[in-house]
């Protein structure tokens, strides 16, 4: 207990939700607050800016399902986050696990003959599999050498860049691209629907809401989320308790590789119909979901209303490079300063303050 | 033949030295207790500072004064968000990358493609990054504030109990590591390309940080490592022919991976400081 001024500053062991709400919301503000201040620095009123953003993504049906259709990767793997972080797996490779699932997805929808209806169910498969294999690397040499997570996660997004790079470049380049890189069109049957007037693709919506609900079902009502929770909270209670650590942490590797894997489905499946350069699959959705992770406060589902406010951010950035020219690169900078806020005042949310004036010494 | 190991020695010096210049600094924050992995985006501003400074002034040496005091003020909020606030350094690094890049992307976009008028010999880089090592080193090894410093890293509570405050050593490391990116940035906007595009660092701020893990936390130890990764970067320009360019490209963070296991699987004590990742929190036990 400490007293600064008339305030007594107790420690919490929990953080009640209240609070949790109040304290992420302090950070946001802040965080707007300071991407304004670069706003003006750059040349552009931060007033006219927020303004602008307001009106064409949250007023405007459009601008709005733009923010959905951005929301469905960073849901899925933002999902995936949620489960690997919980899990004391640093899972910062989310971005390549999400590259290899669209490369998985675009392999099976342009050389792998199938029936139509199995085309779409088989490129998920494949999706999953190929982003829960590019984590599960990491996730072994995590186990058993002791190798940090963070960093050959991170390492791995660059090799996925480029595995991507040379695909379209090489090998999968299109027969009807006319020298530019990306690969043929998929057969319709590879393609899914959208709803009518918007890019969301809606089947990729309802599988990561179901998801976002199954994982949060598993997390806290079955068996097999429990030593999650536990190895999350206390490894070493875990290991005491003879829980499986090993296959909790590889557990949730695959998992949030995987759901990455079927958010880079989405993108090429939904969106692009083609594999094309990595960067314009992904605008950085596997860096962002760690942001719609980090917010979420380890609750799958609080990753829905996450992954939707990170998803408007990003149709904010869409917003400004058109109504005001600006590069697509604020959206880092959002991101960059949201993320800042976010756990730097996370400390904040094991403390309580009371009003407590000293009483004058008789 | 000769020719062609002294060529690729050359270009490996000068690939290398923004990676060790970075590195020597991430050396000295580790080596304190802190890993900053917001080195590619501290390189970035760097690089824009630098090219923006010197072209408006016509003086390539201002754009070096002000990428350094940019690199070091960047890294201010990161210090306090890690050491003050006791973030998680890893997320807060991210973070800082994620607002780096985006900082210096947004307002450089007018700086887009211009050549600049009076360019910085690479060599002048070289050379500083090659007596930097020598001088780090020799400070970390062989004097007290050196001492103090890797304790910081090892052991903050000694260094607590030695009346020394052990956040500000933590702070002043950081700090320096910013600005040795913000120089390792200098050194792609004012001499390596001369001239300024988003996305100018292009990962080189990421095996900067491998390359502190690679060379055991010894800045002489950077230079070989330094001139290994310089030597992969070069390699992957002369063997285009033959071997696909991407795959060139992706060899030094699959490097990086191959690296950490193999250190991983050595015997003995890596190196690593004992307290490296671990916020210090005064009067309390780890």
């Amino acid at each position: 207990m400490r007293r600064i001024g008339p305030f007594l500053v107790e420690k919490d062991l929990v953080a009640p939700p209240g609070r949790v709400l109040a304290v992420s919301t302090a950070a946001l503000v802040l965080a707007f607050l300071v991407a304004g201040l670069v706003f003006w620095a750059y040349g552009v009123s931060p007033w006219v800016a927020y303004r602008t953003i307001f009106v064409e993504t949250l007023l405007s049906p459009s601008g709005f399902a733009e923010g959905v259709r951005r929301a469905i990767p960073l849901l899925l793997a933002g999902v995936g986050l949620v489960l690997a972080f919980r899990g004391q797996f640093w899972n910062i490779g989310a971005e390549g696990q999400l590259l290899l699932g669209a490369v998985a997805a675009a392999g099976v929808a342009l050389f792998v003959p199938l029936p139509d209806p199995l085309k779409l169910p088989a490129m998920f498969l494949a999706g999953f599999a190929a982003g829960g294999l590019w984590a599960a690397a990491p996730a072994l040499l995590k186990l058993r050498l002791g190798v940090n997570d963070v960093l050959t996660t991170l390492m791995l997004n660059y090799v996925a860049v480029y595995l991507v790079e040379w695909l379209i470049h090489g090998p999968w380049r299109g027969r009807t691209a006319f020298g530019f890189a990306y690969s043929d069109r998929f057969p319709d049957a590879a393609m899914l629907p959208l709803i009518p007037g918007t890019y969301v693709h809606w089947p990729t919506l309802l599988l990561a809401l179901l998801l976002a609900g199954a994982a949060w079902f598993v997390l806290a009502r079955t068996t097999w989320g429990y030593p999650v929770r536990v190895t999350g909270d206390n490894p070493e209670a875990a290991r005491y308790a003879r829980m499986p650590v090993f296959w909790v942490v590889f557990g949730v590797a695959l998992a949030s590789g995987g759901l990455a894997g079927l958010a880079g489905v989405g993108e090429v499946a939904g969106v692009h119909g083609r594999l094309l350069g990595a960067y314009q699959i992904s605008l950085g959705y596997g860096y962002t979901a760690i942001i719609v992770a980090w917010l979420a406060r380890g609750n799958p589902l609080g990753a829905v209303l996450t992954a939707l406010f990170m998803g408007l951010v990003f149709a904010s950035g869409d917003v400004m490079k058109i109504a005001l020219q600006m590069p697509f690169r604020v959206t880092d900078v959002f991101n960059g300063l949201i993320l800042f806020f976010l756990i730097s005042t996370e400390r904040l949310l094991y403390y309580r303050v009371r009003w407590a004036p000293a009483r004058k010494e008789r | 033949m000769e020719d062609w190991i002294w060529t690729t020695l050359v270009r490996a010096l000068a690939f290398g030295t923004p990676i060790l210049l970075a590195g020597l600094g991430e050396i000295y924050a580790e080596r304190s207790g802190v890993v900053n992995l917001g080195v590619e985006g501290m390189m970035a501003v760097g690089a824009l500072a630098a090219f923006a400074v010197a072209q408006s002034s016509g003086n390539p040496y201002l754009g070096l004064a002000a990428a350094v005091l940019v690199g070091a003020l960047i890294a201010l909020p990161f210090a306090v968000a890690s050491i003050t606030l006791r973030a998680n350094q890893y997320v807060a690094g991210l973070a800082l990358t994620m607002l780096g890049l985006g900082l210096s992307g947004l307002l450089g976009k007018p700086y887009e493609g211009a050549p600049l008028a009076h360019p910085l010999p690479e060599t002048g880089f070289v050379v500083a990054a090659l007596v930097l090592a020598a001088v780090l080193w020799f400070f970390l090894r062989h004097t007290f504030a050196g001492l103090v410093l890797r304790s910081a890293g090892e052991n903050p509570e000694t260094v607590d109990a030695m009346g020394i405050n052990v956040y500000a050593v933590r702070y002043g490391a950081v700090v320096f590591g910013g600005a040795m990116a913000g120089l390792a940035g200098a050194f792609l906007s004012l001499a390596y390309r001369p001239s300024w595009a988003d996305g100018i660092t292009s990962g080189l701020g990421w095996i900067a940080v491998a390359l502190a893990i690679f060379a055991a936390w010894h800045p002489l130890k950077a230079v070989g490592a330094a001139l290994l990764f310089g030597a992969l970067y070069h390699l992957s320009y002369r063997l285009q022919a033959a071997v696909s360019p991407e795959f060139l490209k992706a060899m030094p963070y699959l490097f990086v991976v191959v690296v950490l296991s193999l250190s991983a699987l050595r015997r003995g004590p890596s190196g690593a400081p004992e307290a490296l990742g671990i916020p210090y929190v005064r009067g309390e036990r780890r």
